[in-house]
């Protein structure tokens, strides 16, 4: 039994301008101590899933819209009361943000944050809180633990923020922690250190990880399975290797074209045209179909399905896997990959 | 809509006498008879218009952040109720000499005309010297908004301009300008308005003056906070490294950023600034009588509250509906110019 | 090769020093300063591009608004086609701001919300005088839209009516109306998605060849940059410690720190082995306040050779290849360093 089953989710928001259909109709699941990164530019839904995950949905103006069913080791989470919602949060799945500054309370110390996540969701004592958190500390890799314990947040620098927000994630020993761009804020060193220490504790705790990101480098090296979204949809999923060396969707395949690589000399760019359009009024059809190179009246006309490929649980929501004679005749760009 | 044309229309007919003599009269009913005619001439040039958009496809102008904020505002039916009430109240004190059915301060028959209970002549009553309520409350309103109009108006533009400085400038001069902020704030204000109007004649300029010179340490922090977040922003950099001059950079691109806190706060500071001139008209220190004032009406009646309750509550219930409106109206304003709050 | 006679650079900056003070207190006195750019030096030459990289607060941007005098540089001597930045009046200056321009890194805060496209771009043509009267302005400004590929129609518009890959545009049409020759790019792609950045970047070089532009191109991602540079300068702590041919830096780094930086850039390659060879730094940067003495990198450095000299002695950049210049006083041996990456 998976871990996680996501399954139709759909999570809409009322704006001035009409409903934003900013998840529409996910469905995806976790294994026990599997690593799945969901990736996308901005707009793209992957926040707002994880969000959705965690029942931290504001209503309004956000709904998760009937049919929609998301389960924790068989539980439905959706609608469940919040009282209980709290218990799993706490306590099974964790979350870890983009900004640690924002998610940490600036006027209690650090020891404080941790010893109370430790006491509410292990009903552990003062002291043996303190002796806990301590060790946390010492198991993210924060240097001198007993005296950061009685710091302040913003005493300590981005990368160690952030470990902080990983111990405290970690205090309630977790089965799925979900990482949304937890090294976007940080330099490439800093992010290289959190990256390895995200690695680690998968190895030595077990965990699954569900990581968020824009960032195709840090999924590649990070994850086992990659989702890749747009526009609310899933447009492509399968193995990191099928994503990054056999992608199928020209949009996961545009992300990879207009991606500057190191040491790939000054090969030009080839970016996506136009923009990502707007969440109120997706276009019909494929909403990639504006952008894409290959799209014909097919495209424009019909939604297609997430479609099945060469490689087993690798799909693509494409009509090129239905109609694939037509991948060579109008691939304009990209033909250097 | 409807009803202001029936209220203008009523006037032109009903006061026609008094519309008739208003140009050559004294200058508050020349002030009157302007404002009639421009209310007149923009509900024509608005319906006009309307009616012209009607017709007209989206022009493929862009929005701006007035017209953003304007939508905002109107999605807000209590705060743009409220902005109603502030016009209706401001319209009314303008065109008092038409509207008020009485001279204010002319008394009538001490005997029969004392202390009346509303009633279609007197739709108000009439006070203890047996003026009519109605035309005092109305003659009080261009007392209070007048002064709340004017004084807020001197102190948010000494306001704009030192914390605009201030900000800018930096170094020596924003530490003169913000110690003798904090100088002139740490001193009791009511100690100070009550000491000055004691020493001089009580009057109108005087209480005027008086409030609009010390509020300004307020709009100064503001204006200048803003300057300091807006100065580092980068399009004012990008000015800069564009070779516009400083005095360009202040008035043109600084200050109409700032123009949102300043113009919610003057709206709340007119509220405040009227429950303050009331408060000093009660204790006898603002307005002198016989000149209507709210705050002296309603120290007048207050002797006859339970004889004559219409006395001291017309007034009252004018400045408390005037100061919520201005409140309201200054919170949707708020809102509607936030950012934060739009998405 | 051929050896030429070097033409006069561009761009030339002297030990530009940029130290910020840290005042409190009662007394409006100095108490520290921080050391933001501490002796920067580096050429640029007409048409080149030079890319400035380094971590947040290494203070790559407070050199490109020092040479633009945005801010005022604490020493150090800046020359700009052979005339003295630093010694300019107001007048001098207004000429410099014709040649130099700027594009900046945030889309949303680098423009004035209430002022329109067009309005922006006529303001700045208007104030230098350039194209003539108001229908020759209004010509120019749709010429400028079309350079950066917006539409005519943009000209009515606000900032928040555009999207972060169109208002970076806006932005270079802004720097463009001036018609400079030296620009510099404060991170400008950074806060863009993937698939924009592209776009912009391809816009730059377009606009790097067709009207010969020179850049300084400001940014913390490394790849950005091997794509955008002819030459790459890497920034710690306010100094540089590795200049390159772009070419050379990213084939063949020599300073710990670069190399460390290079190796710690994910990449889209799964499953290969260079998380193998990846040099992981211990702790955070220190604070430029109170810089470590001798070499800035010492307290992270990872080098085997690491000593008490590192500590003691601040390494010259000196040069370790052709044009290629590194500050480290153990690179004159030779070492076996663990395996290379890339």
């Amino acid at each position: 039994m998976p871990l996680l089953q996501v399954e139709d989710l759909s999570t809409y928001f009322s704006t001035d301008a009409g409903v934003a259909r900013a998840v529409d109709g996910v469905s995806f699941s976790i294994e026990p101590g599997e690593t799945l990164g969901i990736v996308g530019e901005s707009g793209c839904g992957k926040t707002v899933t994880s969000l959705s995950i965690m029942g931290l949905i504001a209503n309004p103006p956000g709904r998760i819209i009937a049919g929609s069913s998301i389960r924790f080791r068989g539980r439905e989470l959706v609608d469940l009361p919040e009282k209980d919602m709290r218990r799993i949060r706490g306590n099974r799945i964790a979350m870890i943000f983009q900004e640690p500054m924002t998610s940490l309370n600036p006027v209690f110390t650090i020891g404080n944050q941790i010893r109370e996540a430790l006491t509410l969701h292990r009903g552990i004592g003062r002291s043996e809180a303190r002796r806990v958190g301590i060790e946390l500390l010492r198991e993210v890799g924060i240097p001198e633990p007993e005296q950061r314990f009685a710091e302040y947040p913003h005493q300590l620098s981005g990368g160690m923020r952030q470990r902080v927000m990983i111990a405290v994630a970690l205090s309630c020993e977790p089965e799925l922690l979900i990482a949304d761009e937890p090294t976007t804020a940080l330099d490439v060193t800093i992010q290289a250190q959190i990256l390895e220490l995200l690695a680690d504790l998968r190895g030595r705790r077990g965990m699954a990880v569900l990581l968020i990101t824009h960032d195709l480098g840090v999924v590649a090296e990070v994850c086992d399975r990659v989702l890749v979204m747009y526009a609310g949809q899933i447009v492509e999923s399968g193995t990191v290797d099928e994503i990054f060396h056999r992608a199928r969707h020209p949009y996961t395949e545009g992300l990879l074209e207009s991606l500057p690589k190191l040491a790939a000399g000054g090969r030009r760019l080839h970016p996506i045209e136009g923009t990502v359009p707007n969440p109120v009024g997706w276009p019909t059809g494929c909403r990639f179909s504006s952008r894409c190179p290959y799209s014909w009246d097919r495209c424009e006309a019909y939604v297609p399905p997430l479609l099945a490929t060469e490689d087993t649980n690798h799909l693509s929501r494409c009509w090129l896997e239905d109609e694939p004679e037509r991948r060579r005749t109008s691939a304009g760009a990209g033909s250097e990959w | 809509m409807l009803a202001l044309w029936g209220a203008l229309l009523w006037i032109g007919i009903a006061r026609w006498e008094r519309v008739l003599a208003a140009p050559s009269g004294a200058w508050d009913h020349r002030v009157a008879f302007a404002t009639w005619i421009l209310a007149i001439i923009t509900l024509c040039g608005g319906s006009i218009l309307q009616e012209r958009r009607i017709h007209e496809s989206r022009t493929m102008k862009g929005v701006g952040q007035w017209s953003l904020a304007w939508m905002a505002f109107r999605k807000s039916h209590v705060a743009v109720g409220a902005a109603i009430t502030v016009m209706v109240f401001y319209l009314a004190a303008l065109l008092t000499p038409f509207l008020a059915p009485f001279d204010p301060a002319v008394q009538g028959s001490l005997i029969t005309e004392r202390m009346l209970a509303p009633s279609l002549t007197h739709p108000l009553g009439t006070d203890q010297f047996s003026r009519d309520v109605l035309s005092r409350v109305l003659y009080g309103a261009r007392i209070s908004l007048t002064i709340g109009f004017v004084a807020v108006s001197i102190s948010m533009t000494i306001g704009t301009v030192l914390g605009a400085v201030s900000g800018f400038a930096g170094g020596r001069l924003d530490s003169l300008i913000m110690r003798f902020v904090d100088m002139v704030i740490s001193f009791p204000r009511l100690v100070l308005l009550i000491a000055i109007i004691a020493f001089f004649e009580p009057s109108i300029f005087l209480i005027v003056a008086v409030i609009g010179l010390t509020q300004w340490p307020q709009p100064t922090r503001l204006v200048r906070g803003e300057v300091l977040s807006l100065r580092e922003r980068e399009f004012i950099q990008a000015g800069k490294a564009l070779g516009l001059s400083k005095t360009r950079l202040v008035l043109r691109h600084l200050i109409p950023n700032t123009m949102a806190p300043v113009i919610v706060a003057a709206t709340l500071g007119i509220g405040d600034t009227i429950v303050l001139e009331a408060g000093l008209s009660f204790l006898g220190l603002g307005v002198q009588p016989p000149t209507a004032s709210w705050g002296t009406m309603v120290a007048d009646g207050r002797d006859n509250l339970l004889g004559a309750w219409w006395i001291s509550t017309f007034p009252g219930l004018a400045i408390v509906l005037v100061v919520l409106s201005f409140n309201l109206a200054g919170d949707g304003l708020r809102d509607a110019l936030d950012p934060r709050l739009r998405s | 090769m051929v050896i030429q006679t070097e033409p006069a650079p561009l761009l030339s900056v002297r030990n530009l020093r940029k130290y910020f003070p840290i005042t409190g207190g009662i007394l409006p006195r100095a108490r520290a300063f921080v050391k933001a750019v501490d002796g920067v030096s580096f050429d640029l030459h007409r048409g080149e591009t030079l890319g400035l990289v380094g971590e947040s607060g290494c203070g790559k941007s407070t050199t490109g608004k020092a040479i633009l005098r945005l801010i005022e540089a604490t020493e150090g001597e800046i020359y700009f086609d052979g005339t003295d930045v630093r010694a300019m009046g107001s007048s001098a200056l207004r000429r410099l701001r014709r040649r130099a321009q700027v594009i900046f890194q945030d889309p949303f805060a680098s423009l004035n919300p209430r002022m329109t496209v067009g309005q922006m771009l006529d303001e700045v043509l208007k104030v230098h005088k350039l194209a003539g009267d108001r229908s020759g302005r209004r010509q120019r400004i749709r010429e400028l839209l079309d350079t950066v590929g917006l539409l005519v129609e943009s000209e009515d518009r606000y900032p928040h009516e555009f999207s972060g890959g169109q208002r970076q545009r806006i932005g270079i049409a802004r720097a463009l109306s001036v018609e400079p020759d030296f620009i510099v790019c404060d991170e400008p792609v950074s806060a863009l998605d993937v698939s924009v950045q592209a776009q912009v970047i391809n816009l730059l070089s377009d606009l790097q060849e067709r009207l010969g532009l020179t850049y300084l191109f400001i940014a913390h991602d490394l790849a950005v940059v091997e794509h955008v540079s002819d030459r790459v300068a890497v920034m710690y702590l306010g100094r540089i410690v590795e200049t390159a041919p772009v070419r050379s830096l990213y084939t063949e780094p020599k300073h710990p720190y670069t190399r460390a930086l290079l190796s710690a850039v994910p990449r889209p390659e799964p499953r290969r082995d260079h998380r193998h060879g990846r040099i992981v730094l211990e702790g955070d940067v220190p604070s430029p306040v109170s810089p470590p003495s001798g070499c800035p990198f010492h307290p992270r450095c990872w080098h085997p050779l690491k000593d008490d000299a590192c500590s003691r002695v601040t390494p010259p950049l000196e040069s370790v290849g052709e044009n290629h210049a590194a500050a480290c006083i153990k690179l004159s041996r030779d070492v076996e360093l663990p395996p290379k990456t890339g």
